[in-house]
């Protein structure tokens, strides 16, 4: 079974189609990347998938449960974790404090989860004794959280232990995407959606990042990807979507779909006279030379 | 019926003069002035100063007025505006409300605190209309209103200056990036904004034939309703809406009696913040234009102050009555820890989860309510109503405030405004249950066990015994998960809800917490004073509890219960502070805010 499958998603601002009948899937252990010029609709469509925002048509499963139109929250305690594109980091809060609010929905199930006007006031109100009292069973929950908290920050090696209980806001911007993706880590989450998650690094930070998504890869998690850098892409990516205007262009292998020249039609815009789509075989295959070149020195740009 | 249309229509245009300027202002500066009232009862006094020291006629007092209130506008974004540029807009929210104190007080000093009766320097003419009566005033107010729309419209839409201010209005980068001074804009704007505001005083002042120095913060709530209602922002709108206002509150008058003149207007607040926060004119229930992101104060980190030294403190306060033998000066305190109470109560919304409140008296007022109700008509026990009231209030606040948990920002502290107002009108009209505005006397003294806490000493261990329990009590909820994640809450709404932090559930329970914990307060005051009333529990109030919280630090429960024993005791122990109370509450409040936002006890960063 897919571990997220989105079905004709659809989401209109005004009367502007954001996400048209976008549909993609991602298997255990796979990443999908979205790639696609700016307003293409690949941050909405991660705004849709967490319930941040509601779709206006569509499905969307993960592990075969359909999640679309839950609250966000809900969605995140089932298992869905995400990056933002602009780093959003809690800035008065420590980065230890930062990762442990990523395995909050983890804490909140042991003490009981709402539904309903009634049961959820009575959940609130045990949530506050729980807090109040501190059970044995909160102490040692808390305590294995802070012992998987520093594992996890283990793995950006030295960027963020030292900084364990300094506030988030006096990171550096690299920091926090790392804080950021740790927290993301806490929830344990089934699928994890990053949004460009080196915009803004420099090579040797990109370099860094696409080594730690390969471990996150082999740790076995399934990942959906937003990436312009597409060197990136072709390094971690089982499966390529490219959006424009809201919908799915090309996908495929990342070798096809660099190959495919309507991407690069997509980014550059038509050349010449505007050769006719599906062209020779042969125009077909300088143009996406050419277009892969235009892309790979161009990603800086996007 | 006609007469209450065009009681309606005249009030209308008196509400349009307050809301135009605050839309404007919302407009330009993206803030919400909350020193708006202030500067409008200021141009009522300068009138009635003019009219009856100076026995000016009628336009020169106009003139005057206008001026004066326009350079008042100027004063206000000088001193409460201009120096926080780049702090949030909650910043700027609590400058304005200092601005607005310090005007208050100030006119209370200089013109002093009684009503004022004021006459209008033109004869009383009443002309019948159809089937009713339209005198010279309404006249006037009507064109006065007109001629200010008219010239607005002109000014707006014709002049260069008009240009900026509408290019600053739509978007303040684009416009400072195509050469427009957007702070002369913005100054332009308030000196505006203020001139018809003093205007909308005078008239008022005429129209009811009466000044006195509160009476502001009506004027304001009534303003920020009809702008509000044409959505902030929207000049014409607010004009509506004022309409809409002023017309709905006469019908109500009509029908249902004067004192539901202002519970209709309460709820045509609330109703259009809850329902149509973009206003009645807004295409779709368009989002709510404020930031997602950042946290409105810098925060800091707290003072760690060890545990010894809390305990020491603990110590010390509790055996203070065996040595100070001042009954007058353990009343005092005993009033600083109610008040503590409240402040960490308070703490808990606006300095730990982020949601600023400005209608704090309100949930003092329902544990006052509760417990006198219980005691004085159930005839419970004291010890029983302590237990029961602030779950009572808790359940109350958070039913009451649910609904408005979704907004943000600005928008939220207007709605915490109208449901502090709202609790005390329901109080003033609900006369079978709470006696209305006659209040509930009688309330007894607090006993515990069959024994009555009647000495100074004894009241004092009472009051400091739930004091310590309340800071406890917010120091393990700050310190535990919960406390995590109303932290996440105030930092990052959407980031929280991404990392399963329901925002529902967890406003829910800071509110609710902090409502039970006020409700303590409450209990006490109640007991205390032995005498409550609707007008006990002011917006002054809330804004007094606000202070101290600022004064402490946000996210600091010792620093709430510090900023509550300075408030409380050093105007007491210098008398002649307390006349100028508030005069001292704003000026702290605009020095704290600039040279120190993270509050007396927290650690510098």
């Amino acid at each position: 079974m897919k571990v997220l499958s989105v079905r004709n998603l659809t989401k209109r601002f005004g009367g502007l189609d954001a996400v048209k009948s976008v549909s993609l899937e991602v298997g255990p252990g796979e990443t999908v990347a979205i790639i696609g010029p700016n307003g293409a609709g690949k941050t909405t469509l991660f705004q849709l998938i967490t319930g941040a925002e509601r779709p206006d048509g569509g499905e969307v499963y993960l592990d075969g449960e359909r999640i679309d139109g839950l609250p966000a929250h809900v969605i995140a305690a089932k298992g869905v974790a995400r990056t933002f594109q602009n780093g959003r980091v809690y800035g008065n809060l420590t980065v230890l404090e930062n990762v442990l609010l990523g395995a909050h929905s983890r804490l909140q199930a042991e003490f009981g989860r709402p539904a309903g006007p009634v049961s959820g006031a009575l959940g609130a109100i045990r949530e506050v004794v729980t807090a109040l009292s501190r059970p044995a069973r909160l102490r040692r929950l808390e305590a294995e959280l802070v012992e998987e908290a520093m594992e996890i920050l283990s793995l950006f090696g030295d960027r963020l232990l030292p900084r364990l209980h300094q506030p988030a806001y006096s990171l550096s911007y690299a920091n926090r995407r790392r804080t950021e993706l740790a927290r993301a880590l806490a929830l344990r989450p089934k699928i994890l959606l990053l949004d460009e998650p080196t915009a803004g690094m420099n090579p040797t930070e990109t370099e860094e990042m696409t080594e730690l998504i390969r471990r996150l890869q082999a740790r076995g998690h399934a990942i959906l990807l937003i990436e312009h850098k597409l060197d990136l892409v072709s390094a971690v990516a089982h499966w390529v979507v490219a959006l424009e205007a809201g919908q799915v262009l090309v996908e495929g292998t990342p070798e096809t779909v660099w190959a495919d020249r309507r991407l690069v039609e997509a980014y550059v815009g038509r050349t010449g006279g505007g050769a006719p789509k599906g062209g020779t075989a042969r125009d077909g295959d300088s143009g996406a030379a050419g277009g892969r070149h235009l892309l790979r020195t161009g990603a800086g740009a996007f | 019926m006609l007469d209450q249309l065009i009681n309606g229509l005249v009030v209308g245009n008196l509400y349009a003069l307050t809301a135009v300027g605050i839309t404007q202002i919302y407009g330009v500066a993206n803030v919400i002035n909350f020193a708006h009232g202030s500067i409008y009862m200021v141009g009522a006094f300068v009138g009635w100063m003019a009219v009856t020291w100076f026995g000016l006629p009628l336009l020169p007092t106009l003139g005057l007025v206008l001026a004066a209130s326009a350079l008042l506008g100027l004063l206000v974004e000088r001193v409460a505006i201009r120096p926080y540029t780049g702090s949030g807009r909650t910043v700027l929210l609590l400058t304005t409300i200092a601005a607005g104190l310090i005007l208050e007080q100030a006119a209370q000093l200089i013109w002093g605190p009684e009503t004022k009766a004021f006459h209008a320097p033109i004869a009383d003419v009443r002309f019948r209309v159809g089937g009713g009566f339209i005198g010279t005033l309404d006249l006037v107010i009507l064109a006065v209103g007109l001629t200010t729309a008219l010239v607005l419209w002109l000014f707006l839409k014709r002049s260069r200056l008009g240009w900026a201010v509408r290019a600053t209005a739509q978007d303040r980068e684009a416009a400072l990036q195509m050469g427009v001074d957007v702070h002369q804009v913005s100054r332009i704007s308030f000196a505006m904004a203020g001139a018809l505001a003093g205007v909308s005083g005078l008239l008022v002042g005429l129209y009811y034939h009466s000044v006195y120095h509160t009476m502001g913060f009506s004027a304001s709530l009534k303003g920020f309703t009809a702008a509000l209602l044409g959505g902030l922002g929207n000049i014409p709108g607010a004009i509506l809406g004022a309409y809409l206002l002023g017309t709905a509150e006469s019908l109500a008058v009509a029908w249902l009696g004067s004192t539901w003149r202002d519970l209709v207007g309460i709820a045509l607040l609330l109703g259009v913040l809850l329902f149509r926060p973009g206003g009645l004119f807004a295409a779709t229930r368009a989002l709510l234009p404020e930031p997602t992101v950042g946290t409105f104060i810098p925060i800091g980190r707290p003072l760690r102050i060890p545990r010894w030294a809390l305990l020491a403190a603990a110590a010390a306060a509790l055996v203070l009555p065996l040595v100070v033998r001042n009954g007058y000066w353990l009343q005092v305190l005993a009033t600083a820890w109610i008040f503590g109470l409240l402040a960490i109560s308070l703490n808990l919304i606006t300095g730990t989860a982020g949601q600023i409140s400005l209608g704090h008296a309100g949930f003092l007022a329902l544990g006052a309510y509760a417990s006198a109700i219980l005691t004085t008509r159930l005839q419970l026990p004291f010890l029983l109503a302590l237990v029961v009231s602030p779950l009572i209030a808790a359940a109350i606040g958070v039913v009451i405030c649910y609904p408005a948990l979704r907004l943000r920002g600005q928008y939220l502290a207007v709605a915490t405004i109208g449901l502090g107002q709202g609790i005390a009108l329901v109080a003033l009209n609900w006369t079978s249950l709470t006696r209305g505005a006659l209040g509930i006397s009688n309330i007894a003294p607090p006993t515990l066990f069959g024994v009555e806490i009647a000495s100074a000493a004894g009241f004092y261990w009472l009051t400091l015994l739930l004091l310590i329990g309340g800071v406890w009590v917010a120091e393990r909820l700050s310190g535990s998960y919960l406390g995590r994640a109303f932290r996440a809450v105030r930092e990052d709404e959407v980031a929280a809800r991404a990392f399963g932090v329901g925002l529902e559930r967890y406003k829910s329970i800071a509110f609710g917490l902090s409502a039970f914990i006020a409700a303590f307060a409450g209990v006490l005051l109640a007991h205390s004073y032995t005498y409550i009333a609707p007008d006990t529990f002011t917006h002054a109030l809330s804004l007094q509890v606000l202070t101290m919280v600022v004064l402490g630090g946000l996210d600091s429960t010792m620093g709430a219960v510090v900023g509550a024993l300075a408030l409380i005791a050093i105007p007491e122990s210098a008398r002649f502070l307390a006349e100028y109370r508030f005069l001292v509450y704003g000026l702290l409040l605009l020095a704290m805010l600039r040279f120190r936002p993270r509050g007396l006890l927290s650690a510098a960063s």
